[in-house]
């Protein structure tokens, strides 16, 4: 018999605090894509008891948080109660993405550097979000605070995610 | 030479730095070229083709003449402009173009020969034969003739890259730019001002204008303080914004690091910016243009904008005895902000008889109407100009000559999406036109006004405009008391007169050159341009574009707006490529995706390749082996003959659901899926819309409504796009998700005749008997975590694939490793996967490599004739199938050389070895340890009905040539029996 031991996308990879900006890996939840089938959007979103959120938003729903991720799609994150099935296609993604968040008064900045996306705070309000390029790959942005922002990329590339992380606060510490 | 107690610059704060080994002194705000100046200094450059001496000529970023080299090794930065660049303690700058010295310059020879030397000269001389072009006469000329290099090592500096939006992108920060960004600041705008020079205030800076009472600069400073409270302003000094390009997109370079004494740790040096902007406003400022006259470009003889800024702004007196040259006013302004720093001025000479009288405070100067300077003396500086009158000709000593040839607006922003400037006759140049760009407004002296108070109500003006397009409202606030003086200008070009008049000092391009141009019929201004040169370099003509057309104009008999403008494009100033590379070097040039036994594998020491961004592992050593070839064939024998456990992870996968996801599935492969039993897995193809062999792989059904899909690692992300397009575009009635399951989980091959037994043994139940034929697939459970299994096999033998979620996949590959090693196996690599799969026949993208038809594989069978699928009809075309095509054979050497290439060509075995006898090609080989010879697969010209011909191939690349056997693409086991034993 094997043991199997869980390992965090970012095991042994995430760096120090730079000038006040830190970068660093939440404790799991349950990853899950929540596609609404044909015509079932509003039957999704009434047993989540959410409006389902339009582009570029986020919604909260009991426990679970509902993020958009792209064209009829919604990734939840936290355990989803509800028996969706016939309504939507529902695919487990927990292991799927590197997960990290970015807290520190200068966070805009450091996103700035990594992806071509408005984050004032007037244009991109807690609960925003983005799929767009981070660096070279492409991820999702989301604003949790005003100070602190979750950014996912495919699992794979957290190596890289911390590199361009690390070089971009960096450049922003190295600012004064 | 300095002057006491003038200039904004910080005289408790001394600089060292050194200008071709000799230590020089300056002060912080100094620019090199300031404290060059102050030191006495005018000769910094030599001219691109005569080598002639040169001095500097402006105070800004268009300066043409002085360019130095900054820095050495990796850092050393060629052609930084003196007039830009700060001093700071260390700083090392050297004169470019010269050699041995810039004193004494032996190329200066190409000075004499000048009259061979004039415009076309190259593409006239240069010619034949024509073998010596790239051989010789060009390194030659680009050895004598040139700027300065770059060190050849490698740069450590670090570049960076950013973003902003603003609603508001004020560019130039002069007395326009600050009252449009204090309009739209004070409006509640957010609002960015970037400004080229490392203090902001523009021309506020250099003059002795006062603006409600105050000196301008500290009325600039007031502002400037203001708008550093407002959380709504970002203010960018150093910062070049060098193009505008679509949707309010425009580029900017900003400088960090060139002007710090030591560099950070990890402080980038430069900043790329792009800022997007809902509008904007140029307040770029002007240029003002020299005059045309012989020997015009002496050291010493500069412009008059430039001698009123090392004046006023770095209290710098460029001469003893300065002689002032004009055709508008700023030749009195120049004269009486001289005498009144107490410098000495030689002479006012002024082009127009209709020039103002002096002022009472200028009485006793020598002041000269109608008449223009026609020649300098001296060698290394000006020492004396020449005058004529209408009273005959007169010389006046002068160590420095002020040229006040007027202004040109800088329009270059306004051109950078094929707008053209319009001409104005009023201040005889060009303005930009009318909303050239969208949503860029031009304001201030760009726009063509020029006094203090004219460009402070035109900022206002256009942020108000600006802020009104964007429905902001911003209010007219009362302007401040400034100077409001009308410009005057009478045009003058060039002085008429023998010898050579410089019009571009960078490219040496002189009056003659532009109308020799002319009359070998290189009329039109673009063509004039690449004849002389004129306007090209790390300046573009700002110097000298309107005089050049305006000596054009007046040779071809057109008018000047008629003769119009070369064209501006971006940058506006130099940009570096490793600022526009930004982090994007080394790591940070492309993603790199590792799986979840990378770590294990490199801990086994075996070495990685690259597969797209994935790396993966290329073999395993064991100990003793010395080459990859030992290990690659101990791991072939390994599957073969016990269990080989390889990572599968970086195949694509992709998660289908829906009612319809068979019928979608039916429509992106060639063959049938909604058949699919569930628990079961199917081979598929897939074509594009073109009829050609896209992608392969296994689908799986694992629901009534739910399959998963696994595509090739090279082609996931193809594939991804293409299923996205087929469902959003092509079957949007389609009740089907897609969704990228790649990363999700890990995936690994457990390949050979003991595969079974080392899965009974891990996972938790043991494998029903009878319950897992050949492709069949299901769930399972390893340790207690949810898993899938698959047994499919691309190695031909009895195999499974085991797919747990990525967390757990380091160690579950950790555990199949130790098992498989308990069963006399191990980990395998790539390159024994690649020889599985050669002694399989078995296809990769070297095969299925864009121009292959299924009927090319000998797969045209599985293009089902009862129903449509995309590429089904355009892969029906003649001549995309049968045997006039080349077609998919396996190859083996039968001759006295035993080895295959791939990229190799196949001839017939008598025919000559040229591209007309060509038959085909090798795409993979592998030496097969089972069969003990080296095996390939290609492409043959009617291939399958030649299988047991032999063929010659020929690698003219590698120098090989091996007779072979064709044979049929499956070599081992072509019944398959092992793989469902």
């Amino acid at each position: 018999m094997v043991d199997l031991v869980a390992k965090s996308p970012c095991d042994g990879l995430l760096p120090p605090e730079i000038a006040g900006l830190r970068l660093v890996e939440p404790a799991p939840q349950r990853l899950t894509s929540i596609a609404p089938l044909r015509g079932q959007e509003t039957a999704v979103a009434e047993s989540l008891g959410v409006t389902l959120p339009v582009p570029g938003q986020s919604a909260k729903a009991g426990g679970v948080e509902l993020v958009w991720f792209g064209m009829g799609t919604y990734l939840a994150l936290g355990e989803i109660t509800t028996d969706l099935s016939g309504k939507a296609a529902l695919t487990d993604q927990s292991d799927a993405w590197t997960v990290v968040e970015l807290t520190g008064p200068r966070a805009e900045d450091v996103l700035a550097r990594l992806a071509p996306v408005d984050f004032r705070l007037s244009q991109f309000a807690v609960g925003a979000t983005a799929r767009t390029e981070i660096a070279h790959m492409m991820g999702s942005i989301t604003r949790l605070a005003q100070d602190r922002f979750r950014v996912m990329v495919f699992r794979s590339m957290a190596k890289t995610l911390v590199h361009d992380f690390t070089l971009a606060m960096e450049a922003v510490g190295a600012r004064g | 030479m300095r002057i006491a107690g003038k200039g904004l610059i910080d005289r408790t704060d001394a600089v060292q730095f050194s200008f071709d080994g000799r230590m020089f002194q300056g002060y912080r705000g100094d620019t090199l070229a300031s404290a060059l100046l102050a030191n006495g200094q005018h000769l910094v450059g030599r001219s691109f083709k005569y080598h002639r001496p040169r001095g500097i000529l402006t105070s800004g970023s268009e300066e043409p003449n002085a360019l130095v080299t900054v820095g050495r090794g990796g850092r050393q930065s060629p052609n930084v402009r003196a007039t830009v660049q700060e001093i700071h303690d260390g700083l090392e700058a050297r004169s470019q173009n010269r050699w041995p010295s810039l004193n004494f310059d032996v190329m200066a020879v190409n000075d004499l020969a000048s009259p061979f030397l004039g415009a076309g000269f190259y593409y006239k001389t240069f010619m034949y034969p024509r073998a010596f072009w790239e051989k010789l006469y060009e390194p030659v000329i680009r050895r004598a003739a040139g700027l300065g290099a770059l060190s050849g090592a490698n740069n450590t500096d670090r570049y960076d890259r950013a973003f902003a939006f603003c609603d508001l992108l004020v560019i130039g920060a002069g007395p326009t730019g600050l009252m449009a960004a204090l309009t739209a600041a004070r409006a509640g705008a957010d609002v960015i001002l970037a400004d080229e020079d490392f203090r902001m205030g523009g021309r506020l800076l250099a003059e002795t204008d006062q603006i409600d009472g105050q000196p301008a600069h500290d009325w600039a400073r007031d502002i400037l303080e203001e708008l550093a409270e407002m959380d709504n302003v970002r203010l960018m000094p150093r910062t070049n914004v060098f193009g505008a390009y679509d949707q309010g997109t425009y580029g900017a370079l900003e400088r960090l690091e060139h002007h710090t004494a030591t560099r950070r740790a990890g402080a980038p040096v430069e900043c790329y910016w792009r800022i997007v902007a809902r509008q904007a406003v140029l307040a770029a400022g002007s240029i003002e243009r020299p005059i045309a006259f012989r020997n015009n470009d002496r050291p010493g003889i500069m412009t008059a904008g430039a001698v009123r800024s090392y004046l006023n702004r770095w209290g710098v007196a460029p001469g003893k005895r300065v002689a002032v040259f004009s055709n508008n006013d700023d030749g009195l302004r120049t004269a009486r902000d001289l005498v009144a720093a107490g410098v000495h001025v030689s002479a006012l000479i002024d082009s127009r008889h209709d020039a103002p009288d002096l002022p009472a405070e200028l009485r006793g100067l020598r002041y000269v109407k109608g008449a223009k300077v026609c020649d300098s003396g001296g060698r290394l500086r000006v020492d004396r100009v020449t005058y004529r009158s209408v009273s005959g000709e007169d010389s006046v000593q002068a160590d420095c000559l002020a040229m006040a040839g007027g202004w040109n607006p800088t329009v270059h922003l306004t051109c950078h999406m094929n707008g053209r400037p319009v001409w104005n006759e009023d201040i005889q140049s060009f303005v930009p036109a009318q909303g050239a760009v969208p949503g860029l407004h031009p304001a201030g002296a760009c726009n063509g006004v020029f006094s203090t108070l004219a460009c402070l109500r035109d900022g206002q003006r256009a942020a108000i405009d600006a802020l009104g397009a964007i429905g902001i409202t911003a209010t007219a606030g009362d302007l401040p008391r400034a100077e409001d003086a009308p410009y005057r200008i009478t045009p003058l070009w060039a002085v008429p007169g023998k010898g050579r008049a410089w019009l571009d000092f960078q490219n040496d391009v002189t009056v003659k050159d532009v109308k020799q141009a002319a009359t070998e019929n290189f009329r039109s201004v673009e063509h004039m341009k690449r004849y002389t040169t004129q306007g090209m370099a790390t300046d573009q003509g700002k110097n000298s574009n309107v005089a050049a057309l305006a000596v054009l104009a007046d040779v071809t008999g057109r008018g000047i707006p008629e003769t119009g403008t070369t064209t501006f494009r971006p940058p506006f100033s130099p940009v570096s490529i490793a600022a526009l590379g930004g982090p994007g070097q080394g790591k940070g040039f492309a993603p790199q995706r590792f799986t979840t036994s990378h770590k294990a594998s490199v801990e086994a020491s075996a070495p990685m390749i690259e597969a797209g961004l994935w790396y993966r592992p290329s073999y395993f050593p064991a100990p003793g082996e010395t080459t990859w070839r030992q290990s690659c064939d101990r791991e072939v024998g390994m599957v073969r003959n016990t269990v080989g456990v390889c990572d599968v992870s970086t195949l694509g996968k992709i998660d289908i659901q829906g009612k319809d996801a068979g019928a979608f599935l039916d429509f992106v492969y060639t063959n049938t899926f909604s058949t699919l039993k569930v628990g079961r897995v199917r081979y598929g193809l897939m074509l594009r819309e073109d009829g050609f062999v896209m992608d392969d792989g296994t689908t799986a059904r694992l629901g009534e409504t739910h399959y998963v899909m696994t595509t090739t690692t090279a082609a996931a992300g193809e594939v991804m796009r293409h299923l996205e397009f087929a469902r959003q575009a092509l079957l949007p009635d389609m009740d089907v998700t897609l969704m990228s399951v790649t990363e999700q989980w890990a995936q690994f091959a457990i390949a050979g005749p003991k595969s079974r037994a080392l899965l009974d043994d891990l996972l938790d139940d043991p494998l029903a008997e009878g319950d897992w034929p050949f492709m069949a697939c299901g769930p399972v459970t390893v340790s207690g975590v949810q898993g899938r299994l698959f047994r499919i096999s691309f190695s031909g033998e009895h195999a499974y694939e085991l797919a747990v979620p990525a967390r757990y996949g380091d160690s579950l590959f950790r555990a199949l490793v130790d098992q498989a090693k308990a069963l006399g196996g191990g980990a395998y690599g790539m390159e024994a996967l690649n020889v599985l799969r050669i002694e399989k026949g078995f296809i990769t993208h070297a095969e299925i490599h864009g121009r292959i038809t299924a009927d090319d594989l000998g797969m045209g069978g599985m293009v089902s004739q009862k129903k449509d699928c995309i590429g089904k009809t355009m892969s029906e075309r003649p001549g995309l199938s049968g045997p006039s095509r080349e077609q998919l054979v396996g190859l083996r050497p039968v001759g006295e050389v035993k080895q295959l290439t791939a990229g190799a060509h196949l001839f017939e075995p008598e025919a000559e070895a040229t591209r007309e006898n060509d038959q085909g090609y090798v795409t993979s080989v592998c030496y097969s340890p089972t069969l003990g010879t080296m095996l390939g697969m290609g492409f043959l010209k009617n291939g399958i009905a030649r299988i047991g011909e032999k063929v010659r191939m020929v690698d003219h690349l590698r120098d090989v040539e091996a007779i072979c056997e064709v044979t049929h693409p499956v070599v081992f086991d072509p019944e398959g029996g092992r793989v469902r034993g």
